[in-house]
């Protein structure tokens, strides 16, 4: 999507997209390591003996949830203009889903 | 490749439409096949009826009335009403707005071959030990005990192929209204019956891997010695319900919003006025759909959820009622000061009104919980679901039929002919499903298949069943109207009722293969309207004239969804016969083959030259 313009020379806006793209570039390397790092961390919560399963299991859920976010929108871009249909169609299957979950924790497994 | 129109034989026909990836042809499949079905289930229905006629009947006994009614329940659901909108979907929605093609012609293509040999499927079934017959809703602890053959196995596999081809169908139709829109096509600019396909699709997207997994489950069970449902080996047979419903509840909004859809569409056009209140039409068939996913569990309100779950489930079913007394208010409107032509759609439309709201009427009483452990599993609420799906959906199909008949085939139903059956079905339905109310207060419990006399139930069912009849005859007269138009009906112009409002109606009937010669500029809702209004005949093109690209026909979808009708055959029977097996991955290999040459196969379309638009063009019906 960044290499999108609407102008059709391309020397116009070089600058401008060259700064764009650095940005762009800096933003998905500290993802990266950031994921790197949530993976880590999520290695030793499991590992560290002292932490128990009720603890251990929802902090791993929040640390995925949060690597989901960072892949959607930083390495696929979902953060830029022009991805509101995908996301309010990822959001609506989640929220389905959640309350599916939901419903049948309280109503089946109760 | 020429485009230019010519006499053909049978068999290039055929193969014409066996190949056809253009929406308006596979419109034409969905009306054929859809259509079929239709009198398929509309015969069982007759069955039933014939059954029910009097006490201690003996004309469908015991297991066989089963079938019959778990049939008519499927078919009428799956294979008739859903495919009959998608009919209708296909042939209208890219000409409304304002698109040469859907934006997935070989899916499109390919989602209704999967309909169509998951429906083949199922229906095989008769032929081969017997059908399923454990209800539509074919809920496990029944379905897993229906051992004496494989008709479980049949509904398992068939909806299963045909409900992929249904999502294929729902994700072709969102991508197609969000990205092809002609220019100035806003969202708020879209007609009615576009938005209801958007928020449909948007509702099968969602709703229908539910059922998917529960399929599998079942299929899991039943076939490969799965025990999800299976209480004795740690399953848990109320899951299918759940599954079954968080499915099966959004599904019947799935098919009344495109009826909402059409009907709206037909308000506007034949009271010659704007559709009253537009924007509370979007946000109510978008609130409708919302709140469609949060109330599945009031068909199971005496499954034993308990009492809070039942009450949270009984208050936001009724609140479904507000949004969708919105839209009945904004019809009654729409017709208030409108210059009301009573065409045969328009009678199916003022018809629909009060007969639908009657069966909303009685949904509200079934939503409280309490009073539903009364009405559950009795008459009452068979007569409440065919008032919202006859008196709603099938309404809807055939006034959609009338309405948009001229603009698929070019040529007008008789409305004299029309109005017969109109009434005669009108008639036929009140006097079928009117008294199943009282029948069902008086305690007739549904799907037994007799009852004893004397139990005052003995007029009522014979009321039921001549009121069968009226509507099996409107059916056939109906069938001949189409033969009568078919051979000799009058060629009508674009603008066929001269009154039409949307895009549709602005290019020839039916229209050439690549719909609009140049994209329109749409500047307003009821862009077509706006334009006669100022005094034109056409729409303000967005575009000079140039070569209009193509997709090609391809027989692939055709051999991708025949492949799993093999396959459901071998997989049905691999524990019974050593063929079962190899059959079922030969099914496989043909469906994942003809996917791979799909893959490599490269096909870039064809372009329809400017020269040739022109001719084809100044040789249109279109003047």
């Amino acid at each position: 999507m960044a290499n999108q313009t609407n102008s059709g020379n391309e020397r116009v806006d070089l600058a401008y997209r060259r700064r764009k793209n650095a940005e762009e570039m800096r933003h998905q390397v500290i993802a990266f390591v950031l994921m790197i790092l949530l993976t880590l961390i999520a290695f030793a919560a499991v590992g560290y003996e002292e932490f128990s399963h009720w603890f251990v299991v929802p902090f791993i859920l929040l640390l995925a949830a949060v690597q989901v976010a960072f892949q959607l929108y930083y390495f696929m871009h979902m953060s830029h203009k022009g991805h509101e249909f995908p996301a309010m169609f990822i959001y609506g299957g989640v929220a389905v889903m959640l309350l599916l979950v939901w419903a049948f924790t309280t109503v089946i497994w109760w | 490749m020429s485009t230019i129109a010519r006499k053909k034989g049978v068999g290039a026909v055929l193969w014409d439409y066996l190949t056809t990836v253009d929406h308006k042809k596979i419109a034409h499949l969905y009306l054929i096949a859809g259509g079929i079905f239709f009198l398929l289930g509309g015969l069982e229905a007759l069955f039933i009826r014939i059954q029910l006629a009097k006490p201690n009947n003996d004309f469908l006994v015991g297991g066989l009335y089963n079938e019959v009614l778990t049939m008519h329940g499927t078919t009428m659901i799956f294979l008739a009403a859903m495919p009959l909108l998608f009919a209708f979907m296909n042939a209208v929605i890219p000409l409304q707005i304002g698109a040469r093609d859907v934006a997935f012609p070989f899916l499109n293509a390919l989602g209704f071959w999967m309909f169509f040999f998951g429906g083949l499927f199922l229906n095989c079934s008769w032929f081969l030990g017997g059908a399923p017959d454990a209800g539509w809703t074919s809920y496990a602890s029944l379905s897993l005990e229906s051992k004496a053959h494989h008709g479980i196995d049949f509904y398992t596999l068939g909806l299963q192929i045909s409900g992929f081809g249904t999502i294929m169908g729902a994700i072709n139709f969102l991508v197609t209204i969000i990205n092809m829109r002609a220019p100035g096509m806003t969202f708020m600019r879209m007609p009615m019956f576009t938005w209801a396909t958007f928020v449909t699709s948007a509702l099968i997207l969602f709703a229908f891997p539910p059922l998917t997994v529960g399929l599998i489950f079942m299929m899991m069970d039943r076939l490969f010695g799965g025990n999800f449902f299976n209480p004795a080996a740690g399953g848990n047979t109320i899951i299918w319900e759940h599954l079954f419903w968080v499915f099966g509840h959004p599904e019947v909004y799935i098919l009344i919003l495109p009826s909402f859809g059409i009907f709206s569409e037909i308000f506007a056009t034949f009271s010659r006025k704007r559709l009253f209140g537009y924007s509370s039409m979007v946000f109510a068939t978008v609130l409708i759909a919302f709140l469609g996913f949060m109330v599945w569990a009031h068909h199971m309100f005496t499954v034993g959820m308990g009492p809070i779950a039942n009450a949270i489930f009984a208050v936001a079913t009724m609140t479904i009622a507000v949004p969708t007394g919105v839209k009945i208010f904004n019809w009654l409107f729409t017709m208030w000061g409108g210059s009301i032509k009573f065409t045969t759609p328009m009678h199916y439309a003022v018809a629909f009104i009060p007969s639908f709201v009657m069966g909303g009427v009685t949904g509200v009483m079934l939503s409280a919980a309490a009073a539903d452990y009364q009405y559950h599993d009795s008459y009452f609420v068979v007569a409440h679901f065919h008032y919202v799906i006859v008196g709603g959906v099938v309404f809807a199909l055939l006034a959609g039929t009338h309405y948009w008949w001229p603009k698929m085939f070019g040529r007008m139903l008789n409305e004299t002919l029309g109005k017969i059956t109109f009434w005669l079905f009108f008639i036929g339905f009140h006097l079928t499903f009117f008294i199943q109310h009282f029948l069902g207060l008086t305690g007739m419990p549904r799907r037994v298949f007799t009852y004893l006399p004397n139990q005052g139930w003995e007029t009522g069912n014979f009321v039921s069943t001549v009121g069968a009849f009226f509507m099996a005859i409107a059916t056939v007269i109906l069938l001949i109207n189409i033969v009568i138009t078919t051979v000799k009906g009058e060629k009508v112009p674009g603008d066929a009722w001269g009154d039409g409002r949307t895009l549709e109606w602005a290019i020839a009937s039916p229209p050439p293969v690549y719909n609009f010669a140049q994209t329109p500029l749409v500047r307003g809702l009821d862009a077509f309207w706006l334009e006669k209004m100022e005094g034109k005949k056409e729409l303000t093109p967005a575009e000079p004239l140039g070569d209009i690209h193509m997709p090609n026909s391809s027989f692939l979808p055709f051999v991708i969804a025949f492949g799993l009708f093999v396959a459901a055959f071998g997989f049905t029977y691999h524990n019974d016969a050593g063929w079962g097996l190899p059959v079922g991955i030969l099914g496989l290999l043909i469906t994942l083959g003809s996917m791979f040459l799909r893959s490599v196969i490269d096909d870039h379309g064809f372009h329809i030259h400017k020269e040739e638009v022109l001719e084809l063009e100044k040789k249109g019906a279109n003047a």
